[in-house]
């Protein structure tokens, strides 16, 4: 294949990004973010909050192995799973509504691609230097020791990094103080270390390496993102009808046609995607706002107003090409689709809540056995059986009295038991055998089948559950 | 993008009726993802088994066979087993407790025991068949305590081995030990005392048929005896069957129902194993 310069080229290497340092009003609330989101991950796992002598006091705890999960005061069971799909449903309603109502704000703010990368470059910035010492040590071609000791730094620190990021992620999964030790002595289960390796791995790959490029072509999420977004949306934005046309400012030399922007660049440099916001929206783009502080910088240098890149609706643009001034951000936000994002949410929230509060302590599921439907036993009367899973949420071991409503005819038994009670564990289910026996040639043992209500009464606090089943009888 | 032009996308050059095509190119590590793949693909043809042959197929140098994993599977339950499985087999099943871990262990390895052996004549479910008991009632042949049971499973009934449990009804009509009308009428005796519909008349002179010829087995009034494996007729629980035809043709022509040796087939945990499900269907004693 001969190559010439007009032949296409038919893949794209990556270009490497040098963002510059930039401070301003969203960098300071990047920063926040930043601070807020890592420590909750980082701490979470080692907050405790007891729930007496048989369970864990790891405040959240994801227990694979029994099968729970711990919130503080809320312990879901597997049965229970509605309440995680719940909140997945109030996190994607979420995201809709600010995507609707502010575009890419968890691309920009809240991503954990995002604040990882964010941390990556800070680092890459306090060893390396800053753009400029960074597109300096990227082009010299030699490789003396001080590019390998700075290189070599870097990625030590991001393993580091990477390190803590794996290790708090298992922490989540068993009781953290006991997981660290074993991890260190070498005596943690298999599952955690390559867990930890896994993500070690992703995170120094995904923050030190790939990063924008992660969101550009790996992330359907922008792709998505899109259907949620409107003319009110607000959006990055350049306002080139006041910046165009665009010239270098010379002292002493004002061209009363040049538009704001002086070309300085900034707004590239400190780019993390590597993009010019002045070309207008760009896929790339995952509206960080760095570009907003930087250009007000300038401005205020310049002694121009700030905002000719701003958080913009693109609806404005007409009014204010117009020379009219831009609605308040309000009445962008405030429209019936944010409202309805915002109502659907809170459905959503209180039914969980609501069905967080109605929830009992103990439950049952029962199964009769339809193999056979019925047994004869030796006097004549008819017995039925029923597979019981009985679950006792609370902490400690309770006695569970099963009993049938329906007829009179009806007597309850347990398998293995001389009465009706039945010993649950703490924080258990129990599978029980229970017979309902029917008096020969009464009407539930004549009949095909009659509805009956089984009972489970905790003895020490009386507190009961029930369940409609069905009796089968031997029929006319 | 340093080549190009302000609010302008690169095309291909390539030109169809005034149709440009854009050019956006993969970005470069697509393909080296791509060639990296098919690197690892003949790497992993060659480790593992992968050619189809004409007969077979190429085993792989790590010689991996999924057939050997589910061996090496099963044999590490059987490992992870054994220690339960002797403790099971050494046990004295009627000491033990109830919950326990070697009971749980007992009913689960019981059931599947039972579904395996035991569940084609006495169904899935454990309620049996015409001929073939329900063992989920609390009526029993030859006794329904665990040991009882583990040793009616380990013998069988009936059978060529020695220890089996042995018993046969005389064939009162086939072979003449009563006469016709006698037959008729301890028929009747058999429905009264078992709470059928009966004939006075006829179950009046019954009941001397049935002491002078079946209550050495059944007892005299008509219970059964468990040393004998012969049935309770006063319940209202049948083998064959509890109506006037049904109990004259056991009359007639006797019945004699078999139940292997499973102690020649099963290993003496399974059987306790089995002995300790059945007994927590329903019936045991």
């Amino acid at each position: 294949m001969s190559s010439t310069d007009n032949t296409p080229k038919l893949y794209k290497a990556r270009e490497p990004i040098f963002p510059r340092r930039v401070s301003g009003v969203f960098r300071n609330l990047k920063w926040i973010i930043m601070i807020l989101t890592l420590g909750v991950y980082y701490v979470s796992p080692w907050l405790r909050f007891d729930r007496g002598p048989k369970l864990p006091d790891q405040a959240i705890l994801v227990d694979m192995a029994n099968r729970r999960f711990f919130f503080f005061w809320i312990e879901i069971w597997p049965h229970e799973f509605y309440f995680i799909a719940g909140l997945l449903i109030m996190a994607g309603l979420g995201l809709f509504l600010f995507t609707s109502a502010a575009g890419r704000v968890w691309c920009g703010y809240a991503c954990p691609q995002t604040v990882w990368t964010d941390l990556y470059i800070l680092v890459e910035r306090w060893i390396e230097g800053d753009r400029n010492a960074r597109l300096r040590l990227h082009r010299q071609k030699k490789l003396d020791l001080r590019k390998v000791r700075l290189r070599l730094t870097k990625w030590f620190v991001w393993l580091l990094i990477g390190l803590a990021t794996g290790g708090a992620w298992v922490f989540y999964f068993t009781d953290a103080p006991t997981l660290l030790v074993d991890l260190v002595t070498g005596n943690a289960h298999p599952v955690a270390y390559g867990t930890m390796a896994v993500l070690t791995a992703t995170t120094f790959f995904f923050g030190g390496f790939a990063r924008e490029q992660i969101c550009i072509y790996a992330c359907p999420w922008p792709r998505i993102q899109a259907a949620m977004m409107d003319e009110d949306t607000l959006v990055v934005g350049y306002r080139h009808w006041r910046g165009e046309p665009r010239g270098k400012l010379r002292k002493g030399e004002i061209d009363p046609n040049q538009g704001d922007c002086i070309d300085c660049m900034a707004c590239v440099n400190v780019c993390p995607v590597g993009i010019d916001i002045r070309d207008g929206q760009q896929l790339e783009c995952i509206t960080c706002a760095l570009c907003i502080d930087a250009c007000d910088e300038v401005m205020d240098k310049i002694g121009k107003p700030r905002g000719l890149i701003d958080y913009m609706a693109l609806k404005d643009e007409p009014m204010e090409i117009a020379g009219q001034p831009p609605r308040p951000i309000w009445k962008h936000i405030l429209r019936p689709r944010t409202l309805m994002y915002t109502a659907l949410w809170s459905a959503v929230g209180f039914g969980l809540v609501f069905a967080l509060f109605i929830r009992s302590d103990i439950d049952m599921t029962v199964a009769p056995v339809r193999n056979p439907t019925y047994v004869t036993l030796s006097d004549g009367s008819i017995r039925n059986i029923y597979d019981v899973r009985l679950r006792n949420k609370l902490g400690d071991d309770r006695p569970f009295q099963m009993s049938v409503s329906g007829s009179d005819a009806l007597s309850v038994e347990i398998e293995g038991g001389a009465d009706q009670t039945v010993i649950v564990p703490a924080d258990g289910t129990k599978l029980q055998r229970v017979y309902v026996v029917a008096l020969p040639k009464s009407v539930p043992a004549t009949s095909d089948r009659t509805p009956i209500t089984m009972w489970v009464t905790d003895t020490t606090n009386n507190e009961r559950a029930s369940v409609g089943t069905v009796f089968n009888g031997k029929g006319k | 993008m340093s080549n190009k032009d302000k609010n302008e996308v690169e095309t291909t050059g390539h030109s169809w009726d005034g149709i440009e095509e854009y050019n956006n190119p993969l970005p470069r590590w697509w393909l080296w993802t791509f060639y990296l793949c098919i690197v690892w693909a003949i790497g992993y043809s060659i480790a593992y088994p992968a050619w189809p042959l004409v007969k077979g197929a190429t085993t792989g140098l790590l010689g991996y066979s999924t057939r050997a994993e589910v061996a090496a599977d099963i044999q590490s339950f059987d490992d992870m087993n054994a220690a339960v499985e002797a403790e099971l087999a050494a046990a004295d099943i009627t000491q033990i407790e109830p919950n326990s871990p070697l009971y749980d262990y007992a009913t689960n390895a019981g059931a599947a025991v039972f579904r395996a052996n035991c569940s084609q004549c006495h169904g899935s479910g454990a309620a049996g068949n015409v001929g073939y008991p329900n063992l989920l009632d609390n009526d029993w042949l030859w006794g329904g305590s665990i040991d009882e049971i583990a040793y009616t499973i380990k013998h069988g009934i009936r059978n060529e081995t020695d220890d089996a449990h042995y018993s046969e009804m005389p064939r009162f009509g086939a072979d003449e030990l009563l006469e016709p009308e006698q037959i008729d009428q301890v028929v009747e005796f058999v429905l009264q005392i078992s709470g059928s519909e009966f004939d006075t008349t006829l179950s009046s002179q019954g009941a001397v048929v049935f002491e002078e010829n079946c209550s050495s087995c059944h007892a005299e009034d008509g219970t059964g005896d468990r040393d004998q494996g012969a049935p309770n007729l006063a319940d209202a629980i049948w083998l064959y069957g509890g109506d006037r035809e049904t109990i004259h043709e056991t009359v007639t022509n006797a019945r004699f129902g078999v139940m292997p040796a499973w102690g020649k087939r099963l290993s003496e945990a399974e059987v306790n194993a089995a002995a300790i499900y059945v007994h927590t269907r329903g019936g045991g004693e």
